[in-house]
């Protein structure tokens, strides 16, 4: 149990998907204008990686890895070959079986998220996350853990960010690096602070 | 078509560059530049990527209906990320070890899936090819720059080869540490932008707000 709190503070602070490995970086640029497109943003990508991280586990432990098939009679087959192009599967998939679950449950949360979640798909941080949970080597329980909060760490990440442009449309930045240049900077500015995280030892 | 060969392979490398204008393909663009042959690497794959991938979605254009172009588009792609990952998985091991997982990451690369929708769906396969391979180019274009900065001032040394003797080792050169860890990368980036629009005027962003002057003072 401590073990997974330990590895769930790393993965929000220490080894934050978007500040640290550069996850995700497209949509952190792009759809951080706001804060309350990029915390809807945000939490997408925490929903959808917590469920797709465990899922791929389970693909990987169950059908992937080497000697994983020998349930059905086939003990010496590997398929982690095939691994990118399923996790990529899985992800579309669960994408979007989720917009149809909110499309028919909870309208007014679809209505909210609905134009995010295609774009979830081709987010690096979601693949990421599940290349890291590969990786890694991490078990089923490691991996809803692991899911669950790099997803709120990306989340936390996008929505600071959204609230420092909120603020800086206002200054005066040289007129090169109006818009991405100093967006850029912003983000190396944030990347170091957070850094002061991995100090932390646990 | 108005746009000649050439000008399709040079356009993408400083006026419509993927990287500081379109804002695609960022995540791995910081992550693997620490040091110059990873980047070396990572910019022939992506070139091969997109340069195939758009080619052989431009052939099938005419025969992929338009509900599930996403989902076969990502097939292709995967398919060649696979090729790749196993071709360094072969040859290249140690450089696939760096990479770690930033090679199946071209999977969502947004330059690749960009170039796909944006252009390899409208046009014939052989602009397509000459159209990805410009903007790998154009991406790759950044990435040995900021790799150049990153592993020259960092580690003084360049394909690691040693340039400037670092102290470690008894020479002269403290090398600047900061430029290894990855918020260097972001600065790097950022001031790159702010070159590339001081010499292209025409790229800068229109403000939101304008700071008034007061006239009479």
């Amino acid at each position: 149990m401590e073990g997974l709190i330990a590895l769930a503070v790393k993965a929000i602070f220490v080894e934050n998907l978007a500040l640290s490995f550069f996850l995700g970086m497209c949509t952190f640029i792009a759809v951080s204008k706001k804060i309350s497109t990029a915390l809807g943003l945000g939490i997408s990508v925490m929903v959808v990686q917590a469920i797709t991280v465990p899922a791929n586990n389970l693909l990987l432990t169950y059908l992937l890895k080497p000697g994983a098939l020998a349930w059905a009679g086939f003990p010496d087959v590997d398929l982690t070959f095939l691994g990118l192009i399923s996790y990529i599967g899985v992800i579309a998939a669960m994408v979007q079986i989720l917009e149809m679950i909110l499309d028919k449950y909870f309208p007014p949360l679809y209505n909210a998220l609905g134009i995010f979640l295609p774009l979830i798909t081709v987010n690096c941080a979601i693949l990421g996350g599940s290349l890291f949970m590969v990786e890694r080597d991490y078990n089923f329980a490691e991996a809803t853990t692991y899911g669950l909060s790099s997803g709120f760490g990306w989340a936390l990440a996008i929505t600071a960010m959204a609230g420092v442009r909120e603020k800086l449309k206002y200054s005066d930045v040289p007129d090169g690096l109006q818009g991405l240049g100093i967006t850029f900077i912003t983000a190396g500015l944030m990347a170091m602070a957070f850094m002061s995280f991995s100090g932390v030892k646990l | 078509m108005s746009q000649t060969k050439r000008e399709m392979l040079i356009d993408p490398l400083v006026d419509n560059n993927p990287i500081t204008l379109q804002v695609l393909g960022i995540c791995s663009a910081l992550a693997v530049t620490s040091s110059l042959q990873v980047a070396f690497v990572m910019t022939l794959a992506v070139t091969f990527v997109t340069a195939f991938a758009s080619f052989f979605i431009s052939i099938l254009r005419n025969q992929i209906p338009g509900s599930i172009r996403i989902i076969v588009q990502m097939v292709i792609i995967a398919s060649l990320v696979i090729l790749v990952d196993q071709i360094l998985k072969a040859y290249a091991f140690e450089i696939s070890k760096t990479l770690s997982v930033f090679v199946g990451l071209i999977i969502t690369n947004c330059i690749v899936m960009g170039r796909a929708e944006a252009f390899a769906m409208k046009n014939p396969p052989v602009a397509s090819f000459i159209d990805g391979i410009g903007n790998g180019m154009g991406y790759g274009l950044i990435l040995m720059l900021v790799g150049f900065i990153r592993e020259l001032f960092g580690a003084g040394s360049l394909f690691g080869v040693t340039i400037l003797e670092t102290v470690n080792n008894g020479g002269w050169y403290v090398p600047n540490g900061m430029l290894l860890l990855p918020p260097s990368a972001f600065f790097i980036i950022g001031l790159l932008i702010w070159g590339f629009r001081t010499w292209k005027p025409k790229q800068v962003e229109e403000r939101e707000y304008k700071i008034q002057t007061v006239e009479g003072h």
